[in-house]
């Protein structure tokens, strides 16, 4: 495909400018969040590039600064499971079609395979491992134990992160809400009906009622 | 995903500065919800990518006297859930609510859904060289083709634009604020579109150097609608869409905008349903001549028949919502 050509049509003034500003990032180590290397540069500075070779990321995970070397097509996801040993989101579709890479960013679910890991520097990362602490399980997967809401398990880890973000958002949330907050993840096994037991014993409502 | 040096620009001219003139080598990130898709099926190959993510200015919806003004960084979450958009514009924010989930109206934009890539299967396989790539002819054409365009001029790619907030916006007479290498200009977002035909051509008149800022829409009170007709509720893109507009007056519709999504390689816009509805009362009836009148000049492809029947009712029932009426299909 033509796409693959490197430099025709590029105009020898952006090449230079390219290259320079591959040469200035690798200069400055390229250690710096991309926010800050970008703050020094003055509006009419080129604009340094980062990659293709590894960048030195800094990620906030679960209360945790977790640093790691990464190629900027690296997403998030395997950034966490492959560069930081972050497993629980999965990696099923990875073509945010799933739902099973879910992470709150910033306290709103996002697909982890959908974004740069570079994207998500200076962010509050958490998975599905933020909702135990110690050997206390949060009300969302303790709910899910509870009604058995799983099978294969594979899109658990998804399904209670996206949970937790619409009963932290409004813990009065009806389970019609819980649901439409659950519109992007799928699951396979169709534990749909155990989920919705444990959605309407989290909303403290009878089924049926 | 092929590997590329990634840049992440604060202005908007920084970021235009660092495209080229041509597509393919270099494309912009938003929120990555279909630029990473198309890079992991190899069907984007940039070797940079130029990330929005530090441009500031890109953020922000803003209602004004005259207008309301909404960043292409706006996320379709904060669009769809913005209390005095939801009253000015509902067929805007429903048909951003309906966008994928929750994560993928966290993550996408105003300027990714309009620039977003089309969905037809032969062009986002790796496999299969098709006329928007370097190949001859278009697959879908006496292939699969049930996801489709109905309407088409001769198009040599029948595609269907994806973008759902397009024709929402269309109705409503936006257009966009596009900043190129010598400045800024604006778009009607009524001649945004096109319909490609090789591979150096996208779904808009963009070129490659060029990026959308904001999109504005002039404050009305037009009554409007839109209305998609879905395979299932979650996830997927409407079957067919419409989207509609008209003042209120005394002898009825007037200056009505009917513009139907998913059925042509374009937003395309049913003259004939708007002459149908303009000076009517809206009614069951006059509602659904303006849909018979939409689909009239429908050319199906051999798989895609049903969705001539799906504009009928989506145009009736987009009408029947903005006047306001009972929603007569819901029990
Ligand atoms: C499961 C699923 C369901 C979906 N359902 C729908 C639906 O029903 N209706 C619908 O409309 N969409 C739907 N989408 C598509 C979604 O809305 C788009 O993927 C999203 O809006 C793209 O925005 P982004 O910011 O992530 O764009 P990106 O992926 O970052 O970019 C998309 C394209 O736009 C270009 N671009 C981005 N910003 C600009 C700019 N400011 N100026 C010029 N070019 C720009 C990029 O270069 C790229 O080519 C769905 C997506 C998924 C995954
Ligand atoms: S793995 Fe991300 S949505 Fe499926
Ligand atoms: S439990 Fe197997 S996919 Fe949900």
């Amino acid at each position: 495909m033509s796409d693959t050509k490197e430099t025709t049509g590029l105009s020898r003034r952006q090449f230079l400018k390219g290259s320079g500003a591959a040469a200035a990032a690798t200069a400055l180590g390229t250690a710096a969040a991309p926010g800050a290397l970008a703050a020094q540069a003055p509006a009419a500075q080129p604009v340094p590039g980062m990659g293709p070779a590894g960048v030195k990321i800094t990620l906030q995970v679960n209360g945790r600064k977790m640093s790691s070397t990464v190629e900027p097509r690296v997403t998030l996801l395997d950034a966490l499971r492959n560069y930081l040993d972050v497993t629980g989101c999965k990696r099923v579709c990875d073509r945010g079609t799933c739902g099973a890479c879910t992470v709150l960013l910033d306290n709103k679910p996002v697909y982890a395979c959908s974004m740069l890991a570079l994207e998500a520097q200076g962010k509050e990362i958490r998975t599905a491992e933020s909702l135990v602490q110690g050997a206390k399980l949060d009300a969302v997967p303790a709910a899910f134990v509870r009604f058995d809401a799983q099978q294969c398990g594979f899109c658990t880890p998804g399904f209670v992160v996206a949970m937790k973000a619409v009963l932290e958002q409004n813990p009065k949330a009806t389970p019609a809400e819980v649901e439409k907050g659950l519109a992007g993840n799928i699951c396979r096994c169709g534990t749909y009906e155990q989920m919705r037991d444990a959605i309407y014993s989290l909303c403290n409502t009878k089924r049926g009622s | 995903m092929k590997n590329f040096t990634y840049f992440r620009p604060t202005t908007p001219e920084q970021a235009v500065a660092l495209l080229e003139n041509r597509w393919g080598n270099t494309e912009l990130l938003a929120g990555g919800t279909d630029l990473h898709d198309l890079q992991k099926e190899y069907v984007a190959q940039p070797a940079r990518v130029v990330s929005l993510s530090g441009v500031n200015a890109l953020a922000g919806i803003r209602v004004e006297e005259k207008s309301v003004r909404i960043g292409a960084g706006a996320k379709l979450a904060d669009i769809a859930n913005h209390a005095e958009l939801k009253r000015l514009f509902p067929s805007l924010t429903d048909a951003a609510d309906q966008i994928g989930g929750p994560q993928i109206r966290n993550m996408g934009t105003l300027g990714g859904n309009l620039c977003q890539r089309n969905r037809c299967w032969y062009f986002r396989d790796e496999h299969t060289n098709c006329l928007l790539k370097t190949g001859q002819r278009c697959f879908a054409l006496d292939g699969e083709n049930k996801y489709h365009a109905i309407f088409s001029q001769g198009h040599r790619c029948v595609i269907v634009n994806p973008s759902t907030l397009a024709p929402a916006l269309i109705a409503l007479g936006a257009s966009a604020v596009v900043q190129g290498p010598n400045g800024r200009r604006t778009i009607e977002l009524g001649r945004f579109f096109r319909a490609p035909g090789a591979n150096n051509e996208r779904e808009h008149v963009l070129e490659a150097n060029d990026m959308v800022v904001e999109v504005t829409i002039p404050r009305s009170n037009l009554a409007n609608a839109s209305y998609e007709v879905r395979h299932k509720q979650a996830y997927d893109w409407p079957l067919v869409q419409a989207a509609v507009s008209f003042e209120r007056g005394d002898g009825g519709v007037r200056n009505p905008r009917v513009v139907l999504g998913h059925v042509a390689p374009t937003p395309h816009v049913a003259e004939a349903a708007a002459r149908s509805i303009t000076g009517q009362a809206v009614s069951e009836a006059t509602a659904g001549a303006a849909g018979r009148a939409a689909a009239q000049d429908a050319k199906p492809l051999s798989q895609n028949g049903y969705k001539v029947k799906l504009v009928e009712v989506a145009v009736k029932r987009a009408l029947i919502i903005a006047a306001g009426q009972k929603r007569y299909w819901e029990v």
